[in-house]
């Protein structure tokens, strides 16, 4: 018994922490060692949203044309979602302008765009690491001088494991064949 | 509608510069400009360039003070004609060798040919040496080649560096024995373009040329190099529409309004690193770090 009492604790530790002891698929943005902060100031490695499938892009919250595009575009996509699948697909923005987007800034971007935070992540990376998380998602960015930036905008499907399962450049409106690729990697949950 | 904040995403990069420059993209690009003459200068040169080297090895990694400045860019920072702002930096003075990123790949196991995730490097990646962990017949002083955008990353943060900026880059590049910025000397171009008439099939010469007027080597003449924002040189300047098929605005940004259109060399270069993915290897790139004043 007494040697049992480490092993059970240590099943009982292991057990908590399933998908983490799975091994990340190769091909996962989640092998990417980075830490995000969220609106609220909560910071925790990108690879902690391992288990939900995602819909991902990058913004700046001064951006006053095409990101909010970006924000509808992802909201109107998760409309579109069907039930029950959609309960469960989690929306994150991340920004890649990380010296003007503080915790603050996007808190109030939260609340000025009313974005539902109950499946809703704005999040900023330290000013290093901006870089190479778009060019992980494969998103160009440039920034002008006058503080503006140059961008792509796409919109990203993650899997539960953080593969890249789809991604669109269809702004403005839903992109069907995305909406399709999200209830499938939805199903599979 | 004030807000820029663009777009345009082209599906094939290669295809996007091709439709706007006329320039294929491929690893033996550099065939264009070959001729028997430049051929047996740029054989000269290296083989002074390799004599230079094997006078000694080189010791810790060397980082030489810039002032930067204003600097015209052959890419206007707004896509149209405002100069590019560049703080005081310090830019290693060689590109980093197969020796050094060896070192790097021991120290950082996961970093290794046989370890590295594929988000962070493609196939190719290292596979010019003889094991993960061994050079072969890959030279210690040659510059490292096929290593990927993450990889050369982080290779710098152990330097505790980054990639230089395209702006750096080109603004260091721009330099040769006596001045800053020698770019209006046709000398200048022809040293450029000599390098470009060597065969991509002949052996890399070793780090080490000549020093320029800051202090740094090998800019031009041995690999070609990765920047912090390679991947951002060709997003176009004002591109609001949502469409991707505006051609000629992407173009109108990216190339056609590009300043000095006589500097044909720096173009390439653009147009070589906008063709390329993060995770992407070529026999012909490598890199340097760069650091804050």
């Amino acid at each position: 018994m007494k040697r049992l009492a480490p092993w059970l604790l240590l099943t009982l530790l292991l057990a908590g922490q399933a998908s983490a002891a799975t091994p990340l698929p190769p091909d996962s943005v989640y092998q990417f060692n980075v830490t995000l902060t969220d609106q609220d100031g909560h910071a925790q490695p990108l690879a902690a949203r391992r288990g939900q499938v995602q819909l991902v892009s990058m913004i700046y919250t001064s951006c006053a044309m095409v990101c909010p595009m970006i924000v509808d575009t992802m909201k109107l996509t998760r409309k579109a979602v069907a039930e029950p699948g959609r309960d469960k697909l989690a929306l994150l923005a991340v920004s890649f302008d990380p010296a003007r987007d503080s915790v603050d800034a996007l808190r109030s971007y939260a609340a000025t765009r009313k974005l539902d935070m109950r499946y809703w992540t704005l999040a900023r990376t330290e000013l290093k690491d901006a870089r190479p998380l778009a060019a992980l998602f494969g998103l160009q960015y440039r920034q002008l001088p006058d503080g503006d930036f140059n961008h792509s905008s796409e919109l990203i499907l993650l899997d539960t494991d953080g593969r890249i399962a789809a991604r669109t450049t269809v702004i403005g409106r839903v992109d069907p064949v995305f909406v399709a690729a999200i209830d499938k990697a939805l199903a599979e949950h | 509608m004030a807000g820029r904040g663009s777009v345009t995403q082209v599906t094939d990069p290669r295809e996007r510069v091709r439709a706007c420059t006329g320039l294929a993209i491929e690893e033996n690009h550099r065939k264009w400009f070959s001729s028997q003459t430049l051929r047996m200068r740029a054989w000269q040169l290296s083989m002074l360039m390799l004599g230079a080297l094997l006078a000694g090895p080189v010791v810790a990694a060397e980082y030489a003070p810039l002032p930067g400045g204003t600097f015209t860019s052959v890419l206007p920072a707004d896509g149209k004609a405002a100069p590019a702002k560049i703080a005081p930096f310090r830019l290693r003075t060689e590109p980093v060798t197969n020796a050094e990123f060896l070192a790097f790949v021991k120290a950082h196991p996961q970093w290794r040919r046989d370890q590295v995730a594929p988000v962070f490097a493609d196939r190719r990646y290292l596979t010019h040496w003889a094991a993960p962990d061994a050079l072969g017949d890959a030279l210690p002083q040659q510059p490292v080649t096929r290593v990927s955008w993450f990889a050369a990353q982080a290779y710098c943060e152990s330097e505790h560096a980054r990639l230089p900026s395209w702006y750096e880059w080109e603004y260091a590049a721009a330099a040769d024995a006596r001045r800053a910025d020698a770019r209006s000397d046709p000398a200048w171009r022809e040293r450029v373009l000599q390098w470009y008439s060597r065969p991509s099939s002949q052996a890399l010469p070793s780090v080490g040329g000549a020093a320029d007027v800051h202090g740094v080597r090998d800019l031009n003449g041995v690999v070609w190099e990765w920047v912090d924002d390679f991947n951002a040189l060709l997003v176009g300047s004002d591109s609001r529409d949502q469409d991707g098929a505006d051609k000629m605005k992407f173009c109108g940004a990216g190339a056609v309004s590009m300043q000095e259109k006589e500097n044909y060399a720096t173009l390439m270069r653009i147009a070589m690193l906008s063709a390329l993915k993060a995770v992407d290897t070529t026999n012909n790139m490598g890199f340097r770090c760069a650091k804050p004043d």
